[in-house]
């Protein structure tokens, strides 16, 4: 059946209620049934809850084949933790037919490819799929079909019901010996742990994995000890390095700094842009270098920044010191100011996924941002996203907040280059929508600025302030002009990816690609 | 192919960014940061084992890519060089609008090249006269035959003083007030005004130094510079902030182009504008100023 | 033209290609990998291949490695290393004939 954004999903994935995407804020006012899960009582008390190994906390929990366990990325490329527990599971217990249930899944977990090739792992539930574990569930390796959904729509899915979670596993950078845990104080500092919070709250089960153990009470938690079933100390976590960069850089690529300033120029050509305005920004290039021009027209015109939200990096932070943004809440840090400043910098505070983006909650950040500066791999003239699929169509990216920040804002602002190498990012019909156009409003790129049609209001902003813009097709034609008119891919009818709407609806869907012959 | 309008003479350059022909991914947009003109390097840029590899860069670039309203020179060879003479083939066969001459010391020199460019243009088709041509001066005896280089073509559109080659020469080094160049700088500028062609200020090369790059650009504007030669793109929005005509400016212009096309259809020829004597000597600055005010975006009349 | 001795054109640097050419057998043997294969793979042979029949090239074992070069970049890259090929890269190219 095709849905909203002309994407022809399988009838036979329609089961058990599942429909296809109808456009947004289609599951408004409808009511969902929360899931319990059902949680070991500790009434006794005890004095910790450690226990030697991974394999002793799986045997607590009563690990067995077909479990689902879930995973947070607040480690990102850094993470040991996904591998130390898949190898305990699958080479100490001799689990099988497990499920993965991560918020992120990367180069970091290579290893994991190989349990989906031989079959140990049959399930991967995840916000963002990289490395080996998107080429070999694109070669079709993995038992069912992965299911990607935004950070938003995970915490949905999981209080819902429609995730499972047996056991979840908490890389914590410090924890008490009962489990409170926190992204700070230790040697692998992450900062926020904001996305293991929902996980932490419905899993059956809840493990600790931590390389720094610290006096009781270990406060302000992120997890809490009441959730937690057992801890396990191991030598290292993560590697530091990878977790956070030293200081995310502002871009000094020109063409960046172009986009960033013209960024900054519609933003400040909105209604919106006044005292108090809330923002969001992606760690991207001209996402990040947005801010500098940002702040240039907050001076200008004497206003501040009310909040800012998402993955927070040290640029938004700076700003925060300076008092030009009254408070950052937090669902990950991506640099060590970022991590280094939660928690203790005043109106630096931490929120969970659900919190963040969850569109079946009862009103998330992203509801009240005014807006949000986004990258894209590619963009289609129907102004439909894809931060998935790369130009073979194999699996290496991540939807993140992206589709939730963009649903929820009130002006969505995609930047872009037209053109990467041959690579036309502004395209006719992108490879994988993964997020719909009906969320986009502008797009900036190097050749001009296009306003989804759906937004005279914002056309009359950009016309008003003497912005000049362009048709999104008359931008896809100038990228086709210089690139070339790119062929289509070859799919197979198999389906090796759901791409999940937010709201749970199926958004669009990835194909087993063909092996591509010149003959 | 893209067909290029024949290039005018005298027109708007502000600043001209130098990139080597031998990349692909530089040459193919840098029209997009609004730059007057676009300086692709047949020289520095690419080594020695290279130039002909840029060639055939360059011509399919100057075939297949609109560049718009964007100018687009060529810095050859030096005619000390073996590649200069196919560097000029390149240039006029590709439809290139100016070339610039590197290493320039005398009105030899352009003669030479002007000749060499006559020749191409008849063996590749073209009009006789359209590729227009502009000196580099990187040497003491460049900048004392500055007047006769400039004097030496009518395809002759200007002159750049080229700071690197020249301070080796000079035995200096670059300094914050600019006194390591000023009487060359001045000497050209003198020249160039003498002989009515446009005159550009030398690259400046450290890029995180924009205080000390302000300053510099502060300082050719004062002394009368066009425009100034540039290595990265982050550069260009300064020159067009700090060679912008002031309000003010441009309000005095509009009032003395207005006022004289009244007075002198009245026969007049001497009057006043807000209390300052004007006469014809004002009019082509105040025409030039309006001219440049429009092309940085302040002003949409139609006086001139 | 005549393949006279291997010569190559090029980079392996983003948005350009580096061209290999070596004497051939009587036939224009290619092989082609690019980081835009899937999309651009055909219309990058068809273009090495055009480029070969303008500089009337017969015999050529030709070995293209893209990295995402547009069209006049991989045209500019045989043609060079074509030229080269026979040392005939330096002066006098057909700017505007075969080179076109």
């Amino acid at each position: 059946m095709k849905n909203y954004v002309g994407r022809d999903i399988p009838d036979y994935l329609l089961i058990n209620g599942k429909e296809v995407y109808q456009g947004k804020n289609y599951m408004d006012g409808k009511y969902i049934q929360k899931a319990s899960p059902r949680t070991r009582r500790y009434e006794k008390p005890q004095e910790s809850k450690i226990v030697e190994t991974l394999a002793d906390a799986l045997r607590l929990c009563g690990a067995k084949s077909g479990m689902t366990f879930s995973f947070h990325h607040h480690l990102r490329d850094g993470d040991f933790v996904v591998n130390m527990v898949m190898k305990a599971a699958i080479e100490e217990l001799g689990l099988d037919n497990l499920t993965i249930a991560a918020t992120s899944l990367g180069a970091a977990h290579d290893p994991v490819a190989e349990y989906i090739t031989e079959g140990k792992v049959v399930g991967i539930q995840t916000s963002g799929i990289r490395g080996k574990i998107g080429e070999v569930v694109s070669a079709g390796k993995l038992k069912t079909p992965a299911i990607v959904r935004s950070h938003g729509g995970r915490p949905r899915a999981i209080e819902g019901g429609e995730v499972h979670i047996d056991i979840a596993f908490v890389a914590a950078p410090t924890s008490d010996c009962v489990g409170n845990c926190r992204g700070i104080g230790g040697k692998s500092n992450c900062g926020s742990l904001g996305y293991a919070m929902t996980d932490a709250k419905y899993a059956d089960h809840v493990v600790v994995v931590t390389d720094c153990l610290v006096d009781f009470p270990n406060m302000p938690a992120s997890v809490e000890a009441i959730d937690v079933d057992a801890v396990v100390v191991v030598d290292s976590i993560g590697n530091p390095k990878k977790i956070a960069s030293a200081a995310a850089r502002i871009s000094q690529n020109p063409r960046d700094l172009m986009m960033a300033e013209n960024v900054a120029k519609v933003i400040a050509a909105t209604p919106y842009f006044k005292e108090g305005f809330s923002f969001q920004t992606g760690v991207g290039g001209p996402s990040l270098a947005a801010n500098l021009f940002l702040e240039k027209y907050m001076d200008e015109r004497g206003i501040k920044m009310g909040w800012a939200i998402g993955g927070i990096c040290g640029p938004m932070v700076e700003m925060l010191k300076k008092g030009k943004v009254g408070k950052v809440i937090d669902v990950q840090d991506f640099d060590l100011d970022a991590v280094n400043s939660i928690n203790q910098t005043p109106n630096h505070f931490e929120m969970s996924a659900s919190q963040y983006a969850n569109p079946a909650n009862k009103g998330a950040f992203v509801n009240k941002l005014d807006f949000v500066v986004l990258a894209a791999l590619e963009i289609d003239t129907g102004f439909n996203v894809n931060v998935l699929t790369g130009s073979d169509g194999v699996l290496r990216g991540a939807p993140g907040g992206h589709p939730d920040t963009a649903a929820g804002s009130k002006c969505c602002i995609i930047v872009t280059p037209l053109i990467r190498g041959r690579m036309a990012t502004v395209c006719e019909h992108v490879v994988t929508v993964t997020t719909p156009g009906d969320c986009v409003d502008v797009l900036v790129t190097d050749y001009g600025i296009a306003v989804n049609p759906l937004r005279p209001d914002l056309i009359e902003c950009l016309d008003n302030a003497g912005i000049p813009h362009v048709s999104i097709e008359s931008l896809k034609e100038k990228a086709y002009s210089l690139v070339g008119r790119p062929d289509d891919l070859q799919w197979e009818d198999k389906v090796v990816a759901i791409l999940e709407a937010r709201d749970g609806t199926i958004l669009d869907v990835v194909r087993k690609i063909k092996p591509f012959t010149l003959e | 192919m893209i067909p290029r309008p024949k290039p005018e003479r005298f027109r708007l350059r502000r600043t001209m960014i130098f990139m080597s022909a031998q990349k692909p991914g530089l040459i193919k947009d840098a029209y997009i940061y609004g730059v007057d003109s676009i300086m692709l390097d047949l020289e520095d840029a690419v080594a020695e084992n290279q130039k002909d590899a840029a060639r055939f860069s360059l011509y399919h670039a100057l075939k297949t890519i609109d560049y718009g309203d964007t100018e687009v020179i060529v810095r050859i060879n030096g005619l000390d060089t073996p590649h200069w003479q196919e560097d000029i083939r390149v240039c006029v066969a590709g439809g290139a609008d100016g070339i610039r001459i590197a290493k320039c010391e005398s009105a030899q020199d352009v003669k030479t090249v002007e000749a060499a460019v006559e020749a191409a243009e008849k063996e590749f088709g073209v009009e006789v006269g359209r590729t227009l041509l502009m000196a580099a001066l990187e040497s003491p005896k460049g900048i004392l035959n500055a007047y006769e280089i400039c004097a030496a073509s009518d395809r002759m559109f200007g002159v750049a003083i080229s700071g690197g080659d020249f301070r080796k020469c000079m035995q200096t080094k670059p300094t914050p007030d600019g006194i390591d160049m000023v009487v060359a700088r001045g000497q050209m500028l003198i020249a160039a005004r003498a002989a009515g062609v446009q005159c550009f200020d030398t690259v400046f090369t450290n890029l995180d130094d924009m205080a000390g790059y302000e300053a510099e650009v502060r300082q050719n504007k004062a002394m009368g510079f066009d425009g100034k030669s540039l290595i990265n793109p982050k550069q260009i929005r300064l020159v067009h902030e700090i060679f912008a005509p002031t309000e003010k400016e441009i309000l005095q212009a509009e009032k003395i182009v207005r006022a004289y096309r009244e007075q002198s259809a009245a026969g007049v020829g001497v009057f006043t504008v807000d209390g300052k004597m004007i006469d014809i000597a004002f009019i082509p600055g105040a025409e030039r100023t309006l001219k440049l005010a429009r092309a940085c975006g302040l002003w949409e009349g139609d006086l001139v | 033209m005549v393949i006279q001795k291997p010569a190559v054109a090029g980079t392996v640097e983003s948005s350009d290609a580096l061209v290999s050419v070596e004497p051939g057998d009587g036939k224009i043997e290619l092989t082609l990998t690019s980081s835009v294969m899937n999309q651009y793979g055909r219309q990058i042979r068809d273009t090495v291949l055009e480029t070969l029949e303008r500089l009337d090239v017969k015999s050529v074992k030709i070995n293209i490695v893209d990295k995402g070069a547009l069209d006049c970049t991989l045209k500019a890259r045989v043609e060079c290393a074509v030229f080269r090929s026979s040392d005939a890269s330096e002066k006098d190219i057909p700017w505007g004939g075969v080179i076109r």
